[in-house]
């Protein structure tokens, strides 16, 4: 299997367990009113059928805060496809992050997540974010090292997936 | 939906199986250097075999396999099977959630607000 791209993977892969229903969990990260209450906020709404429309629409306040930091920001801050959706199990989709042009340029990459019950009321869920050596920018910005170095972006992917537990396990997200 | 927080315990954690670490779990993991060094290695970049981890480490095969098991059980390492080899993936969450119950909690907004404040002593001057 070998392509004509020298692209080195640099997938990240980020796993967390979360006292929640299958169901639940799915409901968070699928429901635009769940997904405006965790993590970067905003409304993810989902076509929920492979070839779908996946786009995540910001609210007022993530809008006033990107403009006061100077940082126009677009009604839709991420777009993508539905490549599989297996409720409450797995979804794929294409991910674009639309809020900088550079990560537009770098266009789409491909994020997994996958729900698996451990039979006590708690689940394993595994987001994988399919990157490469061409996805530099992106990468920074998922993995929270942007942030670390004191460029803003968040705390990407980890903290998101900590925010949800939160929400999840105690009804109120890290910020109250 | 989710259960209520149990307040004899004050911690929700305990009553998970053995299967998801906690916190403790994660603090003996960090404890070890040459662990800490295998993460910073994942850090720099992902998707290594134990062969590659191994090459960077004075230590046998067997070693590096236990500390990367004890990472894998504290889940601060994650494993994917690509053809005939395992690759190896830094998991940063439970540094995350470490991060957030330990850290966020007693010194960041004291710190930022320090910062803030000298950043504004400093503009004003």
């Amino acid at each position: 299997m070998t392509t004509s791209s020298v692209a080195q993977d640099t997938s990240q892969i980020y796993q967390i367990y979360i006292k929640a229903e299958p169901e639940a969990i799915w409901e968070a990260l699928t429901d635009p009113e769940w997904t405006n209450r965790y993590g970067y906020t905003g409304f993810a709404h989902y076509d929920l059928r492979p070839g779908g429309k996946y786009q995540v629409v910001a609210n007022e306040e993530f809008k006033a805060a990107a403009d006061a930091a100077g940082f126009p920001c677009p009604d839709v801050v991420v777009d993508g496809e539905v490549i599989e959706a297996d409720p409450p199990k797995r979804l794929v989709t294409t991910w674009r992050m639309l809020m900088d042009p550079t990560c537009v340029s770098e266009g789409f990459t491909v994020v997994t997540h996958e729900i698996e019950p451990l039979g006590n009321g708690a689940c394993k869920l595994t987001l994988t974010h399919k990157l490469d050596s061409t996805h530099a920018t992106i990468s920074q910005l998922v993995s929270g090292r942007m942030d670390a170095e004191g460029n803003g972006g968040g705390g990407g992917h980890a903290w998101v997936l900590s925010d949800l537990k939160s929400l999840l396990e105690t009804g109120a997200g890290l910020a109250g | 939906m989710s259960e209520p927080f149990n307040p004899l315990t004050c911690n929700y954690l305990v009553t998970y199986n053995d299967e998801v670490s906690d916190d403790g779990q994660v603090f003996k993991a960090l404890a070890d250097p040459t662990r800490r060094f295998l993460l910073d290695l994942l850090f720099e970049r992902e998707g290594r075999t134990l062969t590659e981890l191994e090459t960077e480490v004075d230590m046998t095969r067997i070693g590096v396999m236990k500390h990367l098991r004890i990472l894998e059980s504290a889940g601060l390492v994650v494993t994917e099977r690509s053809g005939r080899t395992k690759l190896h993936y830094l998991n940063p969450v439970p540094i995350r959630l470490v991060h957030d119950r330990w850290i966020d909690k007693y010194t960041e907004h004291h710190v930022s607000a320090l910062v803030d404040l000298k950043n504004r002593l400093e503009k004003s001057s």
